[in-house]
């Protein structure tokens, strides 16, 4: 017994040393369920880099970590408004982009974006809408505003995302505003509407992933998602259907960047390049079902992707929609008013 | 009387044990759904022994607790012996000392180390995860030796030495058989208490090193798949049948 | 395969470290015949310095410094009014929060703190008025299953506790195990999740154990020849409890307390889950402000409130069992 324990313990000493460091890896931090697997071990297999998959499940959660420790990412996948914030903080490299060819695919529109203006630090990687998923079985009239997550009818019944930025801004949408504005009465007002919303009980709970699941199980009638999360929703269960309010949305763009401290920089830019190749990026995108930023990758999917108002709104909803800015003067103001809605009675 | 008693336990026990049931189902059933019942599987068996995510996490959950386990044990046994045999004053404040991270909240534990590897700019994973699993596992180690050693005989260490042993002689054959008890505990707890760790884990590791319980916190805000349930049904069988070998060894030496 | 190095600077460290603690034991020795045994703490003592006392230092530090370094009390003074930090943005740029109506002190942070303290304490009395008869059944010398009834309780304890929350999400849920059963005896659904009553189960699930087993080893050390002799001389079954048995077990009741208490005002994550997010607890709101908000200083003076409360409530147990036995937990 006694031999067995100090052979167990001297095998366990052991264990941590066992994982060499290989030449080549990229470290990679992306969000949760956001990648086809196959396209990792594809690059694995082709390149011998090894990948070091880590995700993250909110812009903000994910900030936190790339500036406390931005050394152990050498790629990762912020929202728009982040890079912005990331830029302003010097915290990124300048791309090569004579190493990234496959950056050309492009779609012309997301080539020079107003969070990246001069188009240096980041690679568009998947974009997409903010809308509401909703039980066409349940749902009463039609579904075009986003009037309905406000009214009595739905009591109990709203799944709503648990993301500042996101709640803050379809509340000011709604009352006509613009979702960067800084002034702070069009916030208080916001603030209002999501209080009031959560007195009244029509909120069932505040979460980000998992509403899609709960949705496709008929566990809510209405939701706020994420455009792919929806394609997904509705895939799973046809009684489902999305639709970008009329009075504008968001619009945005998750994008490949490389932080300055990136320990291996030369690995992530081969990585980059790998998912802007037209195959591997039309892989990702029939995988996680967002719209895809990449031009050769859409003329490859054809008719049906174009033909899906989901993936590919149409232009004029594209113009009535806005991108997130960094708001980082307001956000102490954006995070007491949050706080507030969350914590309602 | 009796048989109030007995279905009071029962209904206590079914409490306990409904959502483990539910689990072990969960992980048979051919569909995704946790509502929806599709047939029986072994499909996320399979993708279990498939995902190596999981097995990562499983890896380092098990290695972390042995070693933290271990190294805890060392240390822990070492500084209760020493405490011990030290004067009322010393021994006060070392108890204190002791008590602190025992009364600390958990989240508290974590965002404090977490805090000191950020300032002494460490960087978090593995390592980092495996000394803050040390230090929350030994105060529990010294609290379970030190009753062994109040209740052994004061005298009988200096009779060893009197003797003729020297003091690591007298230390292996006459203090550690009469505390081993204390220390296997110890042991026990330390090993239980790393492998269930949620909150000191979150805040001391990187989303590089997960162990199990950080790693079903990323995917739970998805939605958990039934790969996880598979997993814990496994280690709940696996650990039903060391505990009754052990129950059966303990029958046996009685 | 993750990334598992152990920084060169740790292989050091803990050579240096053993190489010294060696070096002193062999001195010891050599210099006097009878090692003086209390150096086997030092080890001990230097760990915890570095990884307990360190560490909270740092928290003191920076709940009482601002972002740039220096000494303030704003960070507690944010946690009275949770709107401070705003208005005074506000005013810094310019703008009147009274005439935005934004004026109002913030109940967010005190508001949560109650709630937790609350929540807290009716999971402890649930789980003591659940646990404490189990315990004393247990704990009847008559009753020969209770040792088997003990290892029952803790093999749940080994799931992981975020998969056991999340299995009572598949009982809870509007489709879920319980309304399809409702539903199929014909039974109107019921609204069982999203609400804080789910959180007390989810609760009262993880952490009734801990109630269980302290009172279970307090009573079953209990001389029975006590509560039979009471008997004898004339003492009802319900007078002998109060009398006899329930004093004997109060060692085990305040441990149980305290181990149900301490961890459940902490509690975060079974909110998130069975509460969906619609309230929070103290735990959620100090890891919200550190890793969402990313304000260190205003969250080490949560934390540091969190400790202090703990200690408060640690200290009024004290004075209930003097003795400090309750701290048994084996």
């Amino acid at each position: 017994m006694k031999k067995l324990l100090i052979v167990l313990l001297a095998a366990a000493m052991l264990l941590p040393l066992l994982p060499v460091q290989a030449e080549g890896v990229v470290n990679v931090f992306n969000w949760e369920d956001y990648v086809n697997p196959e396209a990792l071990e594809l690059f694995e297999k082709e390149t011998g880099i090894k990948v070091n998959y880590m995700r993250f499940t909110t812009n903000e959660d994910m900030m936190v970590q790339v500036r406390t420790n931005p050394a152990a990412f050498d790629v990762v996948f912020p929202s728009d408004y982040v890079i912005e914030r990331f830029v302003k903080e010097d915290l990124l490299m300048e791309l090569d982009f004579a190493q990234v060819p496959n950056a050309d695919n492009t779609l012309e529109w997301l080539k020079n974006p107003s969070y990246d203006p001069d188009h240096k630090y980041s690679v568009p990687y998947m974009w997409g809408t903010v809308g509401i998923l909703y039980d066409t079985t349940r749902v009463q009239g039609p579904i075009d505003s986003w009037q309905v997550l406000f009214e009595d009818t739905y009591k109990g019944e709203v799944f709503m995302l648990d993301s500042i930025r996101d709640s803050m801004g379809l509340a000011l949408k709604y009352l006509g505003y613009s979702m960067n504005t800084q002034d702070p009465a069009e916030l208080k007002a916001a603030t209002d509407l999501l209080v009031k919303q959560k007195q009244d009980g029509i909120v069932k709970a505040y979460q980000v992933d998992e509403t899609k699941d709960k949705m496709v199980a008929g566990e809510g009638i209405l939701g706020v998602v994420w455009s792919g999360d929806a394609q997904y929703a509705i895939n799973l269960n046809e009684n489902l259907a999305y639709v970008v309010p009329k009075e504008g949305s968001n619009v945005w763009v998750d994008g490949m960047v490389v932080p300055r401290a990136a320990k291996n920089p030369e690995n992530a830019l081969k990585f980059i390049d790998f998912m802007s190749r037209p195959e591997i990026a039309q892989m990702n995108c029939e995988y996680i079902e967002y719209s895809s930023p990449n031009q050769a990758a859409i003329d490859l999917m054809g008719e049906e992707y174009l033909e899906n108002p989901n993936l590919n709104p149409s232009q004029e909803v594209i113009d009535n929609c806005e991108f997130f800015h960094d708001i980082q003067d307001r956000i102490t103001i954006y995070n007491t008013l949050w706080a507030q809605v969350k914590n309602a009675k | 009387m009796k048989t109030i008693k007995r279905t009071y336990l029962a209904l206590i026990l079914l409490f306990l044990y409904v959502p483990i049931a539910v689990l072990i189902v969960q992980s048979f059933n051919a569909g995704i759904s946790r509502a929806k019942w599709e047939g029986f599987s072994f499909r996320w068996y399979q993708e279990l022994i498939n995902s190596p995510s999981i097995m990562q996490a499983l890896y380092v959950t098990v290695t972390i607790a042995l070693l933290a386990a271990a190294f805890s044990t060392i240390l822990g046994t070492l500084a209760a012996i020493g405490i011990h045999a030290m004067r009322k004053r010393p021994q006060a404040a070392m108890m204190t000392v002791t008590n602190i991270p025992m009364t600390m909240p958990d989240i508290v534990t974590g965002i404090s180390l977490m805090l000191l590897f950020i300032f002494t700019k460490v960087e978090r994973g593995y390592f980092t995860m495996l000394l803050a699993h040390i230090t929350f596992n030994t105060p529990y180690v010294v609290l379970s030796v030190l009753p062994k050693l109040k209740e052994m005989n004061k005298f009988s260490y200096e009779a060893a030495l009197d003797l003729g042993a020297t003091p690591g002689y007298a230390l292996r054959k006459v203090i550690l058989p009469a505390i081993r008890p204390g220390v296997i505990t110890g042991a026990m707890l330390a090993f239980t208490l790393s492998l269930d760790d949620f909150t000191i884990s979150y805040f001391t590791t990187s989303p590089l090193v997960q162990n199990l319980s950080t790693l079903i916190y990323s995917e739970a805000r998805k939605g958990i798949k039934p790969t996880m349930n598979a997993l814990s049904a496994l280690m709940f069988v696996a650990l039903l049948v060391l505990l009754l070998v052990i129950n059966r060894r303990t029958a046996d030496n009685k | 395969m993750t990334d598992m190095r152990v920084p060169a600077w740790g292989w050091w460290l803990m050579a240096l470290g053993l190489a010294g603690f060696v070096a002193m034991l062999a001195i010891t020795i050599r210099r006097n015949r009878g090692v003086r045994r209390s150096l086997y703490a030092w080890p001990y003592t230097l760990w915890m310095v570095v990884f307990t006392v360190l560490p909270l230092i740092l928290i003191a530090y920076y709940a009482f410094t601002d972002k740039a370094g220096s000494f303030t009390l704003e960070n507690f003074a944010n946690f009275w009014d949770s709107n401070r930090a705003m208005k005074n943005d506000l005013l810094r740029q310019g703008f009147d929060p009274n005439a935005l109506g934004m004026g109002a002190r913030g109940t967010v942070n005190v508001g949560t703190l109650v709630y937790s303290v609350w929540m807290a304490f009716l999971c402890t009395v649930i789980s003591l008025v659940l646990g404490y008869p189990a315990a004393h059944i247990m704990a009847d010398r008559e009753f020969k299953l209770g040792a088997t009834i003990v290892v029952l309780f803790i093999i749940p304890m080994w799931m992981n506790f975020l998969l056991r929350t999340i299995a009572w999400m598949s009982l809870l849920e509007d489709n879920g195990l319980i309304n399809t059963l409702l539903q199929g005896m014909g039974l109107p659904k019921l609204r069982l999740m999203y609400n804080s009553q789910a959180v007390l189960l989810g609760m009262v699930y993880n952490y009734l154990p801990f109630m269980v087993f302290p009172i279970y080893n307090s009573l079953s050390r209990q001389d029975p020849r006590l509560s039979e002799a009471a008997m004898d001389l004339g003492a009802d079954q319900w007078t002998t409890f109060r009398r006899v048995t329930f004093p004997i077990s109060m060692p085990g009741i305040v441990s149980g307390i305290t181990m149900v208490f301490m961890p459940s005002v902490t509690t975060f994550f079974i909110p998130r889950v069975l509460g969906g997010g619609n309230t929070e607890m103290f735990g959620d709101l100090i890891e919200r402000t550190f890793l969402t908000a990313d304000d260190w200083n205003v969250g080490s003076a949560l934390s540091l409130i969190m400790m202090v409360l703990i200690l408060l409530s640690l200290g009024l147990l004290r004075k209930v069992d003097p003795e400090g036995e309750g701290g048994s937990l084996i």
